[in-house]
Order: structure tokens, then sequence, then C-alpha cells
């Protein structure tokens, strides 16, 4: 796979923190499209957008999960932009052990943005669509990009409890919870 | 299922440290929705008439709205209610933000907190785990240090906070809870002092579910986008930089002077560059796409405000938008009121220099304006010497002062400091809002129809066409087509328009809409998102149970209604429903009372302003009518009950009829 690169569709969302004002109307919507049935119920912490916020310091960034990491990076950067400090985490992201972010409340399990993938599929991302102050932008575009196999829920959902308890553990309980059913 | 509410109250008993998650009976929300109108509720039946607001049987109580957490835009309005100190009535009080919607998220419709701790301690509400904490080491903080601190502490950046500054430990009258940029005043403030409860932090992961989602989702949507597009809501003097309106037409000082021709290009054009050199953003509250909130970053120190409230301090002391900029960041964060304070200071300057108050009194006491407002800010929060009494508000300080100080107590209603305007003539629905309303701030009552009329006959019809589909009834068209002086209303209109206006606060205060998408707007342009006409709608598909606009309105009655009756049965009465005497140059006392006579008897009260048995009883309020014959309050037969449902057609041919020729 190294190294070989394909033409794809590049789906991207562009986010301009000027535009914020702190809303928090994009957590409520990705959390209703993921709720089952749909829309049924709002949860913002299980929203894969979250907007990471300090009101004293005016700050409100919001940010998508993006891939499952086993290790913490030390987040020990801070980044001073017109005068106001935010810490790395505030950019990233990473679901990693040490956030709270975008892990579901329950389960723990991690939480992943998939752009709303629905069928038929959505014009735009739901966030994008609440965002009625232009903060979240969505665009398409043809690019030239390494192949990538991503994981579905159930393999990030197995990664994260492997990391978590060991791949023998949950060979084990795999194992035990079948022969039970 | 119990969709758009959690179906929980969070009982709190500080003195006993007693925490409780209780079921509520579902069939509150039809009878009164939620917020306030549960609220009241709550407070008749548990909170005796004799108990003293610093008492801990009184309950302080914070409540979400029905639709808070649902995906409705713009419900965000927290109320908090309780008996206040300074008024011995209901408080109302609303703040916006973020709390009531992650309180819902926690699992919990409402906090009621009762009892009294034995030290100072804050509520740490995370899902079902409650924990009352000490909070000795907050003691005397801002609350800006105070929102920061537990957040750290709790390791919880996600945590919405509420928080008394030193006001509010203080038990200063006007002290406010202060939440992010937000903060509901006029009451609870010095209660949650009492209660020695410092601080309320909340963080919820639960589901909020509704009952219709696909459908309300889509509505919703569409909602947000207007919201966000339209001039018609939201607060337009976020972004209106002419604000001749209140610096030419609101009385500065102790609300004694009107400078007609303050406004300038020139001084708009400073003001302008003060706010937009130092302002980091706009911003809005939970999922709403306005952006009402000036977050403003002066000499390091960063605050936000909204409205009206960045000239209330440099007008109670003759000064510029600067002073405001000075003075906002510490008045907020020692947590006071920005509306009644800056009244009292401009009160006591007065006092000063009327030789009633002296160097006795104030010490040391500067020569400019600025500088006393300052002193005397910190005394009052303080309550240290003359501040102590100062607290106390406006109307108990003349009366603790004596000296003939009443006489400078000329801007109180109902023993609260209302909003200086001072005009010439009567606008007769504002006498009925001011007189009649337990909500002491007329911004709470008015809202739906506009407070003047059009003159120019092509934009007034443009008006209406535009308005049409809010108004609960064709006469209410017809009353405004017809409208031509401010003073020139027949009373029938006036009581049908005071009725509205109400209303549709009523309603926000249960949903927990904001009223600058609402109730608030209507008046300046049809554009207005939440109406009569949509809401049963909206809270049929959120709540699941079916709603429609004569039902809505009965709940509205039926809250408005509980919310007298809290008030009467401690002792408010026909007595207390006066303006200001100068609020108009030109008064009429007969046509007055014989206003405010139509107006009680268009609301099925007695003459004395008492809801009557009938008027109880046809709107579920049995209990209530009991209560008030047991007491002696009502004989049982008063006679007939309110005027009955808004689309009644009445005689509205012969508005402009006598009253208004005289
Ligand atoms: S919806 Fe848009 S404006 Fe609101 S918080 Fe999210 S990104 Fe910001
Ligand atoms: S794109 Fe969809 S899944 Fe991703 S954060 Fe936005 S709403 Fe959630
Ligand atoms: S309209 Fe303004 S004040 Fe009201 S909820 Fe929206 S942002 Fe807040």
């Amino acid at each position: 796979m190294k190294g070989e690169s394909v033409r794809k569709k590049v789906r991207r969302i562009n986010v301009n923190l000027d535009k914020c004002n702190g809303c928090r109307a994009c957590e409520l919507v990705c959390s209703a499209f993921h709720a089952r049935p749909k829309y049924s119920s709002i949860n913002p912490a299980r929203s894969r957008i979250r907007v990471v916020t300090d009101e004293i310091n005016d700050e409100y960034v919001p940010i998508r999960a993006t891939n499952y990491t086993k290790a913490a990076c030390d987040g020990r950067r801070v980044y001073t932009v017109n005068d106001k400090k935010y810490s790395e985490c505030s950019f990233c992201g990473s679901i990693c052990p040490v956030r709270k972010l975008f892990k579901d409340p329950d389960s723990r399990l991690p939480l992943k943005c998939d752009l709303c993938e629905d069928d038929p599929p959505q014009a735009e991302p739901l966030c994008v669509k609440a965002c009625s102050l232009g903060a979240l932008t969505y665009e398409e575009f043809e690019d030239e990009v390494p192949e990538e196999v991503k994981p579905d829920e159930v393999e990030l959902g197995l990664k994260a409890l492997a990391d978590k308890y060991g791949a023998q553990k949950l060979a084990d309980t795999f194992a035990r919870i079948s022969q039970k059913e | 299922m119990r969709y758009a509410e959690t179906g929980y109250t969070l009982e709190v008993d500080l003195s006993r440290g007693n925490i409780e998650r209780v079921e509520t009976d579902p069939k509150l929300v039809e009878l009164h929705l939620g917020g306030q109108g549960i609220a009241a509720k709550i407070l008749w039946d548990r909170v005796p008439a004799d108990v003293e607001p610093f008492s801990p049987e009184n309950l302080l109580i914070f409540s979400a709205g029905l639709l808070h957490g649902t995906p409705v835009p713009g419900a965000n309005r927290t109320a908090v209610n309780t008996f206040s100190p300074q008024t011995n009535l209901l408080a109302h009080s609303l703040m916006g933000g973020f709390f009531g919607p992650e309180l819902k998220y926690a699992g919990y419709d409402r906090i009621v907190i009762s009892g009294k701790a034995p030290d100072l301690v804050y509520l740490w509400i995370y899902n079902d785990k409650v924990e009352i904490r000490d909070a000795t080491h907050l003691r005397g903080k801002g609350v800006h240090e105070t929102t920061r601190l537990i957040r750290e502490e709790l390791r919880e950046p996600d945590a919405q906070v509420a928080a008394i500054g030193l006001a509010g430990e203080n038990r200063v009258y006007t002290a406010s809870i202060e939440h992010g940029f937000a903060s509901a005043a006029r009451g609870p403030g010095p209660v949650m002092g009492d209660k020695r409860l410092k601080a309320i932090a909340v963080r919820g992961t639960k589901e909020i579910h509704v009952a219709k989602p696909a459908e309300l989702f889509e509505v919703c949507i569409q909602l947000r986008d207007k919201i966000g597009e339209s001039k018609d809501v939201g607060d337009w003097m976020a972004v209106d930089e002419d604000d001749s309106f209140h610096h030419n037409n609101f009385a500065w000082g102790n609300a004694r002077t009107r400078i007609k021709d303050y406004w300038s290009e020139e001084l708009q054009e400073r003001w302008t560059r003060w706010k937009y050199d130092n302002m980091d953003r706009q911003k809005g509250c939970y999922n709403c796409s306005k952006r009402c909130i000036n977050v403003i970053n002066y000499k390091g120190r960063r605050f936000g405000y909204k409205c009206y409230g960045k000239d209330t301090y440099h007008m109670a002391a003759f000064k510029e938008l600067d002073f405001t900029y000075e003075i906002l960041p510490f008045a907020m964060d020692y947590g006071v009121d920005s509306y009644s304070t800056p009244q009292i200071i401009a009160f006591a300057i007065e006092l000063y220099n009327a030789g009633i108050l002296t160097d006795n009194e104030l010490p040391d006491f500067p020569s400019d304006s600025g500088e006393r407002t300052f002193y005397l800010l910190e005394k009052i929060v303080h309550r240290e010497g003359i501040g102590d009494t100062l607290a106390n508000g406006v109307y108990w300080a003349a009366l603790q002062i004596g000296k003939g100080a009443e006489a400078y107590d000329h801007n109180t209603t109902k023993k609260f400091e209302q909003l200086p305007i001072k005009l010439g003539k009567l606008n007769p629905p504002y006498f009925l809002m001011i007189a009649t309303a337990e909500k002491m701030a007329i911004t709470q009552i008015e809202g739906s129809f506009p407070q003047d009329p059009i003159a120019d006959l092509e934009a007034r019809e443009a008006f209406i066409e535009k308005w049409r589909v809010v108004v609960p009834d064709e006469k209410f068209l017809h009353w405004f087509r017809e409208w031509e002086k401010r003073n020139e209303i027949s009373n029938e209109a006036s009581c049908a328009i005071t009725d509205w206006n109400e209303a549709m606060h009523f309603l926000d205060d249960s949903t927990g809409l904001c009223g600058f998408l609402s109730s608030f707007r209507g008046q300046f342009g049809g554009g207005v998102v939440y109406h009569i006409n949509n809401l049963p709608n909206i809270i049929s598909l959120a709540a699941g149970i079916e709603f429609d606009k004569d039902k809505l309105w009965k709940v509205f009655q039926r809250n408005r209604n509980l919310v007298r009756a809290l008030n009467v049965r401690r002792g408010m009465r026909r007595v207390d429903e006066k303006p200001p005497e100068d609020h108009w140059a030109v008064r009429d006392h007969e046509f007055e009372q014989k206003l405010l006579d139509d107006y009680y008897e268009f609301k099925g009260w007695t003459k004395d302003g008492i809801p009557t048995k009938e008027t109880l009883d046809q709107l579920d309020l049995g209990y209530v009518s009991e209560d008030f014959i047991r007491r002696g309050i009502l004989t049982g037969d008063e006679g007939a009950p309110h005027k009955g449902s808004v689309t009644d057609k009445g005689e509205f041919e012969t508005a402009g009829g006598a009253e208004s020729e005289r």
C-alpha cells in the first residue's frame, strides 16, 4: 500500500474561528443526526464536533473528532494568536487517552466524525448546515491522495478496547460472549 | 418516555446537606409547560405566605425551560425564582447562556434549593452525581475567577457555572447571579448569598428526547437559518451604533435629566471607534445564530454586555461610553445588576448634593461623578458604612436615611427601581404594564405591540402586512391601523394589548425561549420567529402534548394568575400598582383609575386586583381560590371570570372612542 496514491474526492470542512459565535448548534445537531432513530435525542456529549470554549479567554474552537490514538502527545505547546493563548489540545481532533472529548459518555468508546455518511447522502454535513454564521463551510474537490484504509466504527471501537484491556482479554471476552449466544 | 423535559427535579436542602432526585408529575407540563410556570406552582405549594425572603424556608429555584436541550433554536433562558428581599414579592429573573440546557443534559428540569448552608458552599452536578462542596476558598472572589477556579478544581472545562460575587455574598439587594456574560438580576442574588451558595456548576452528558424527531428537526433547521439572516430578531443594538434612542429619551443621573439632543454624529463616530477598537467578538447564546453579546477587552479586562446594559453606568454618572467600559468589568465581577445599581448610586450622589448625605456618611467623597460612582459601588458591594443602607435599594435606603430622602426616591414601583424613562403624554398600555406587572422591569413585559403608531400610512400598511402572521387576532391589526396618537387608544385595546404582551413573555419564561426572538421583538417589526401562531406546533412536536392556540393561551393565563396569586397572598394590592408619579408629565388620575378598573375586569380580577374564584377555577387553580377564601382574601362571590379567549371579538369597532377624546 505504501507510496500508492489515487485520485479521490476529498470532502473538507473549513473552520473560520472569527465567525464562530460559540452557540454550539453544531454539537447539538451532530448528536441528533447520529441518534437512533435519527434526531430522536440530543446529547452534545456524544457529538463528533465539539466547541472548545473558554469565554474568559475569548476562545471558541470547533474541532471534529479525527483518529483514535493509543498514546497521548504531551500537549504542552501553547499557541498565542491575537494575544490569546490556546493550548495544543484546543486545535486537536485526536481521540486520545488523556481527554474526555470524543468518547461516548456511557461506553467510553471513541466517537469519530464520519462526515454524516447517510443513505441517500446529505447535501452537506449536518454541523455545516446548522452553522448559519458560516464558521463552518463545506467543500468537495478531487485530489491525489495517498491510499489509506479507513477503519470503520467497529474496528475503531475494538481497537480502543484492545488498547485499554489488552488483546488477549478482548479475545477471551469475545470468545466467552460468543459461546453464551 | 418523557419528551422535551427530563421528568426530574433536583432537590437540594443546604441546611441538612440532603440531595434528592425527584420524579415529577407529567401533568405539570400540560398545565404550566415548565420554567417559571412550574416554579410558580412549587413556590405556591411549598413557601407559605409569611416566610421571609431571608429564611431557610424560602426556596431558590433554577429552572430550565421546557424547550431547553431540544433542537429548538434560541431556547436557553434559565429562569431563577424566589421571593425577593427588596420587594417581598416573587423574584422573576432570567439569564441567557448555557446553563439551562446543560442542566437538562444532566437529567434535571430544575434545581430547587432550600435551607441555608452553615458556611459558603457550591453545588456540583455531574449527571447523577451531585455534591455540596466547600467554597470557603472562593469567598470574596469575583465571578470570573470563581468560574475559572471551579472548572480547574473539578477538571471540567465544560462545566457551566452560575455564581455570585461579593455583592451576593453580602446580600446586596441588587446583587445578580452571573453566568458567562449573562446575569440573573432582580432578586435571586441576595437570596443565593443568604443561603451561602457561592455557585452552581453543572455538566451533563445525558439525552433529551423529543416526540416527533424528524418533523421538529426540519422546522428547527429552517428557523435557525431565519434567525441568522433576519434583521427582525436578536438585539439590533449589537450592530446598530446609533444609540440616540436611549441617550435622547432616557433620563440621566437619578432618572432625572433628559438631554433631548445629546446624540451627534461626532459622538457616534467616537463611540463606535471605542467599541470596535476594544471588541473581541460578538457572541451568541446556546443554539442561537445571533450575536447579541459584545465581548469587550478594555484595558486588559474582558467582559460582555447586551442591549441598554452598555449605557446605564455612564448615563447615571453623566459620562461617556468609555466610563461604562471602565466600570462594567468590576461591577459584573462583583455581581450587581447594571440596571438598578447605577440608579442607587445616582440617588446617593443627589442626596449628597442636597446635603442629606454629608461627609460624615461619605468621608473623602471625590468630586468627579465617575470617581464617585466607583466609590459608591465599593461601599455598596462591601456593605460598608452608608453602603450598608444603599445596598437595600433606593426605596429602603430612602426610608432608612430619612431627612427628606424619600423625595429622591421618585422612580420605584413596588419598591423596585424602574427604567429611567420620563415622558410627556401617557401611553395607556404602558401605564397598565408598569402598574400591574410583577416582573418589575418593563422590558420583561412589553414587546409584541409597537410602542408608537407609525405616522406614514404606507409604512404602516407595510408593517401590518409583515406583522399579520404573528398577531393572535385580527383586532390587533385593526387597532394598529386606526392608531394615530400615542396617548389616544381605547381602553379595550389597551387591555388586550397589555394582555398579549404579557402572554408572549409568560410563554417564553416557561419554554425558555429568548425574548429577542419572541416576546420582546414583535414591536420592532413583524419578522419575529416565535409567536402565538407557530409556538403551539413547535411545543407539540417537542413535548408530544397537543397544544393549539387557545390551549397555549390558557397556559399563559394560568401561569399569569398563579404568579399574581403568589404576590396577592403576600399582600400585594391595587394601592401598590402605580407607576412612578413623574413617569409622564401629563397625568389624569381619573382616566388612569378607570383604565385600571377596566383592566382588572378584563383579567377577571376584583377591583383590588385579585383574581376571582371564577377566574381561578376556570384555569384549574381551584386550590388557589380555596386558599384565598380560607384566608378571607376572597369571599367567593366577586363575580365574573376573565373575558375568555384571545379571539373574543368584543367591541373593537369603537376603538378611539370616548376616553381618548379627553
Ligand atoms: S454552529 Fe457554527 S457558530 Fe455555532 S458554535 Fe458551531 S461552529 Fe461556532
Ligand atoms: S460532519 Fe457530521 S459527523 Fe462530522 S462533526 Fe459534523 S455533524 Fe458530526
Ligand atoms: S437572540 Fe441574542 S440574546 Fe437571544 S438567544 Fe440569541 S444570541 Fe442570545
